[in-house]
């Protein structure tokens, strides 16, 4: 890495907890700027997904946070911070099937225990950090691989 | 095939989206858990055939582009959630027969099932047998 790529596009999005009405707008609003901005289809189905994710997580589990959507010419990120809980084992909670929902979440269709493997396997990088009691921070990254014209439906970060 | 013949296979209406009759359907999953539909479905243009009614459905068939939503069991979401479903373009169905009759008579008329994502603790395991 010589020359860090530019910034193009910076969007701060608020998550308001328990908001089931609403949970998942942020998502389908991420995927409407990313297609606008030109991105891959491809980044944009894995970062709607990331996005959806971790939407959900702020949604159920804390009293709200933000999602920041940073859009560079060689990758797009997507940083989710709340003022939860915090994630106590975040080793355990990224293994599938790890679970601390409640009924209530599970009723949903949520809180199988997906969330954190699945950002994981739609993402490039995923990197948490947690503290008790005070919140967690998650950022996704995702590559642009845009001299892969068309073609190669891209397969996501192994 | 398209949701027009969907829809008469397993005698289901249109709650949205019905001027999208014509619209191709190339596979289709089904699960009440949104979890998994996230986790595993990887193709665009599935058909989710499902007996969850909440908001959070048609924002899943958003996010991943499905072709639409089939309920199962009579299942209709609120009106707010149709709402939403018609003017983002996902068409809504439902029928009143149950998951495994809608999914069956689906398949034996040449519906196949969306291709599954390996989970990320499936890695070493071999695929599921084709049908």
């Amino acid at each position: 890495m010589t020359s860090p790529a530019p910034l193009r596009h910076k969007e701060i999005f608020p998550v308001v907890g328990l908001d089931l009405e609403h949970a998942g707008q942020v998502s389908t609003e991420v995927q409407r700027v990313l297609r606008r901005l030109g991105v891959e289809a491809e980044v944009v189905r894995r970062a709607g997904i990331v996005c959806f994710e971790g939407e959900m997580n702020i949604v159920l589990y804390t009293p709200g946070g933000r999602i920041i959507l940073l859009v560079y010419d060689d990758r797009v990120e997507l940083i989710f911070s709340d003022q939860g809980p915090g994630i106590p084992d975040i080793e355990l909670a990224r293994q599938p099937g790890y679970s601390t929902a409640p009924d209530w979440a599970r009723e949903l269709g949520f809180g199988s225990g997906m969330g954190l493997p699945n950002m994981e396997a739609n993402s490039d990088r995923l990197e948490i950090r947690s503290r008790l009691g005070e919140g967690t921070v998650i950022r996704a990254t995702f590559f642009r691989r845009r001299d892969e014209a068309a073609g190669s439906g891209g397969a996501a970060g192994a | 095939m398209r949701l027009r013949e969907v829809a008469e296979l397993v005698g289901a209406r249109f709650l949205a989206g019905e001027e999208l009759a014509d619209r191709e359907v190339s596979a289709a999953f089904a699960a009440d858990l949104l979890s998994d539909v996230l986790a595993m479905v990887r193709e665009e243009g599935v058909l989710l055939i499902t007996g969850t009614v909440t908001a959070q459905v048609v924002r899943v068939a958003e996010v991943m582009n499905l072709a639409g939503v089939l309920f199962v069991r009579g299942k209709i979401p609120a009106k707010s959630t149709v709402e939403y479903a018609a003017a983002s373009g996902i068409p809504l169905l439902t029928t009143p027969r149950l998951m495994y009759e809608t999914c069956g008579l689906l398949y034996t008329h040449g519906l196949p099932g969306a291709k599954r994502k390996p989970l990320p603790f499936e890695h070493d395991q071999p695929g599921p047998p084709p049908p």
